[in-house]
C-alpha cells in the first residue's frame, strides 16, 4: 500500500462509528483494496490533472459534473481526486440505482464503498451530514452518448437543483475533460438494450478496455442558489441551467487547453 | 415524610406484564408508579408491589379494571409474543386485544396510553431509505400474517390518536429489541450458527429492552403525544452484529434458507419464516430524531452492552 493511501485511509478512520463502519454501510477499511487500483488509474492510466479542486467549500456540497464514457470511470476519478488530491480527504458520496440493493454481493460491495440507494431521503440524509454528494444530472443518458456527441451535454434534471435549495447546499459545477473519448462507441442499440432490461447497450471498438486518454477534471467556484425548491420547472430550469452553462465552459476551456486526447 | 393522599404514585396498568418485557418494564416502572398488570400468565418474578390481575384483555372481567382502578396510564405491549399461540389467537390478541385497550381508554377517561409497537412494520424494502422517519408507510404486513396484525393494531392506535385528542396516545417503534428477551430478532442471534443471506449484509439498528423501558417511561410525561421511532446505538452490519454477540454467521443462498424455512413451517411454527428473510436483506432502519428531540430520549446502552446479553 502506497503512503499516500495509507494516510488517506488513516484519515478518513479518524471520522468512523465504533463498529468500523458508518450509518450507510461505508467501511474505510475497504479502500486498502480499492484506492490502490484507482490510483492507478488516476496517477498512471488516465494521468489526471486536476484544476481547482480548493473550490470545494467544507461541510455539505453537491458535485454536479457531465457524464459520458459508457462506464463510469469519471465518477470514480472524481471521488479519486477528492481522496488523493484534497486534504482532508473527503468521501464522494454517490447514488446508485434502486435495484442495485437487490443484487447479492453488489448491494453488500456499493454500500461498503459508499454508495447509497437513490432516494431523495438519502440525498437530504447525506446532506445534513456534512457529506459530498455526486450528481450526474444527465444521467443515463450523459453516459450512453455515442462518440460523435462528444462534450455535447445532454438535458440535465432538475432534482439536484431541488435538493440544493431545499437543504441549501452549495453546488461545485465540474467538468470532465478525456472520459468522453475514453470508450469510443459509435452506436447505443437502444431497442436490444430496452429488451435486456439494460440502461444503454453501446457498441464499442475496443470493447469495453478504455483507452489511455488524459483525464482533466476542472472544479469550478461553488454556486449559491436560493428559492422556492417546489417552484415551477420553469423557474427551476433557469438556475439549472446556469450550472449547465457553468459546466460547458469549463469543458470548452479544457478542450481549448489540451494539446490532444492522449496529452 | 410519609406519602400523603395528594402525592400519590400515578397508577400504571401493564399488559403483557408477565413477558420479559412486561417485567423489565415493571421492575422499571414500580419505583415512581403504582403498577397493575394485565396477564393471564399471572405474576412471576414480579416486584411485590406490582399487582397483577390474572384476566384475559379480551374478557369482560378485565373490564372491571379499567372501570373499578383509578389508572393514570395504560402502556400496552400489543408486539409482545405469547409462546405457542396460533395465528387465528395473535391475531384476536393482537388486533383485538389493541381495539379493547383503546376503547377503554376512552371511556374511562384514561388521560395517557403508551403503545409499543414495532419499527419492523415498515417493512425491509430494497428501495427505503437508510433512515425511515415516522411518515413512511407500515409495509411490512403484505407477505406476512404476523406482522400484518401488528401493522393492523398500529394503525388502529394512529386513527385513535386523531379522533381522541383527550387521550395522549404514543406510539413508540422501537427497532429490533435484543437481549433477554425470546422475540424473534433475540432468537434469531441466540442461534449457534446464524443463518445470513449470501451476498446481502443490510445496516441493522437493535435496541436493548433497557432503553426501550426508558423510553416508555419519558413518553409517560404528561404532555407528550404523538409517534416516535425509538433506535439504539448506530446501526451495524448484520454479519457485524452476529460476530459481536460471538456466533458464527453462516451465509447460505437465499433457495437453501427459503427451502430450509418451508421445511420449518411444515413441522411447526407457522407464519415465521419466509417474509422475515427481507430483514436480513434490505434495510428497514429509523430516523430517532424526534423522540431525541421531543423525548429526551438517548440510547445509554453501546452496540457491545446491547448484545452481551446474547452472548453464549
Amino acid at each position: 500500500m502506497s503512503e499516500e493511501v495509507a494516510e488517506t485511509i488513516a484519515l478518513l478512520r479518524a471520522r468512523e462509528e465504533v463498529s468500523g463502519y458508518d450509518p450507510f454501510g461505508f467501511r474505510p477499511d475497504l479502500l486498502g483494496t480499492l484506492l490502490p487500483i484507482a490510483r492507478f488509474f488516476y496517477r498512471h492510466y488516465f494521468r489526471a490533472i486536476v484544476d481547482g479542486i480548493e473550490n470545494i467549500p467544507e461541510g455539505r456540497v453537491l458535485l454536479i459534473a457531465n457524464h459520458s464514457g459508457q462506464i463510469p470511470f469519471d465518477g470514480a476519478m472524481i471521488a479519486t481526486a477528492l481522496l488523493l488530491d484534497h486534504r482532508p480527504p473527503r468521501l464522494v458520496r454517490g447514488m446508485v440505482e434502486r435495484w442495485v440493493p437487490t443484487i447479492p454481493f453488489v448491494s453488500t460491495f456499493f454500500a461498503r464503498a459508499g454508495q447509497v440507494t437513490g432516494n431523495p431521503e438519502n440525498a437530504v440524509a447525506l446532506l445534513e451530514r456534512g457529506e459530498a454528494l455526486m450528481v450526474f444530472p444527465e444521467g443515463a443518458k450523459g453516459i450512453s452518448k455515442t462518440f460523435d456527441q462528444r462534450y455535447q451535454l445532454t438535458e440535465f434534471g432538475l432534482g439536484f437543483m431541488r435538493l440544493a435549495i431545499r437543504t441549501r447546499t452549495p453546488i461545485v459545477p465540474i467538468a470532465v475533460v478525456g472520459a468522453e473519448e475514453q470508450l469510443p462507441s459509435f452506436y447505443n442499440a437502444e431497442s436490444v438494450a430496452k429488451a435486456l432490461g439494460m440502461p444503454a447497450l453501446p457498441l464499442i471498438p475496443t470493447l469495453f478496455v478504455p483507452l489511455p486518454v488524459r483525464y482533466r477534471i476542472y472544479f469550478g467556484e461553488a454556486m449559491h442558489f436560493d428559492g422556492d425548491p417546489d417552484d415551477e420547472d420553469r423557474v427551476l430550469q433557469t438556475k439549472v441551467d446556469a450550472v449547465r452553462h457553468t459546466i460547458s465552459a469549463m469543458i470548452d476551456r479544457g478542450l481549448r487547453e489540451r494539446p490532444g486526447i492522449f496529452a | 415524610m410519609p406519602p400523603t393522599s395528594s402525592t400519590r404514585k400515578p397508577v400504571v396498568l401493564v399488559t403483557s406484564i408477565a413477558g420479559r418485557f412486561g417485567r423489565l418494564l415493571a421492575r422499571a416502572l414500580h419505583g415512581s408508579h403504582e403498577v397493575l398488570g394485565l396477564d393471564l400468565r399471572g405474576d412471576h418474578h414480579m416486584p411485590k408491589d406490582v399487582r397483577v390481575f390474572p384476566l384475559d384483555l379480551r374478557r369482560k372481567k378485565a373490564e372491571d379494571v379499567f372501570r373499578r382502578e383509578r389508572i393514570d396510564a395504560v402502556v400496552h405491549l400489543p408486539a409482545e409474543g405469547m409462546p405457542g399461540e396460533s395465528m387465528q389467537e395473535h391475531r384476536s390478541r393482537t388486533v383485538l386485544g389493541t381495539r379493547k385497550v383503546l376503547s377503554y381508554c376512552h371511556e374511562y377517561d384514561i388521560p395517557k396510553l403508551v403503545i409499543v409497537s414495532t419499527a419492523a412494520l415498515y417493512g425491509a424494502n430494497p428501495d427505503n431509505p437508510q433512515f425511515l422517519s415516522e411518515e413512511a408507510p407500515l409495509l411490512a404486513g403484505r407477505d406476512s400474517p404476523l406482522l400484518r396484525d401488528l401493522v393492523e393494531a398500529d394503525m388502529t392506535t394512529n386513527s385513535f390518536f386523531w379522533q381522541h385528542p383527550e387521550v395522549d396516545t404514543v406510539l413508540l417503534r422501537p427497532v429490533h429489541m435484543v437481549g433477554r428477551l425470546s422475540n424473534p430478532a433475540s432468537r434469531y442471534l441466540r442461534l449457534s450458527a446464524v443463518p445470513t443471506v449470501m451476498g446481502f449484509d443490510p445496516m441493522v439498528q437493535v435496541v436493548s429492552p433497557e432503553d426501550v423501558s426508558r423510553a416508555t417511561l419519558l413518553a409517560l410525561k404528561p404532555g407528550i403525544r404523538g409517534v416516535f421511532n425509538i433506535a439504539g446505538p448506530s446501526p451495524a452490519p448484520l454479519s457485524r452484529i452476529i460476530e459481536r454477540c460471538g456466533r458464527r454467521a453462516l451465509p447460505l443462498p437465499e433457495v437453501a434458507l427459503r427451502a430450509m424455512l418451508g421445511l420449518a413451517l411444515g413441522i411447526g411454527r407457522k407464519g415465521i419464516g419466509a417474509a422475515e428473510l427481507t430483514y436480513l436483506k434490505y434495510v428497514c432502519m429509523v430516523d430517532d430524531s424526534r423522540a431525541r428531540d421531543v423525548l429526551g430520549y438517548r440510547p445509554l446502552r453501546t452496540l457491545d452492552q446491547t448484545l452481551i446479553q446474547l452472548r453464549a
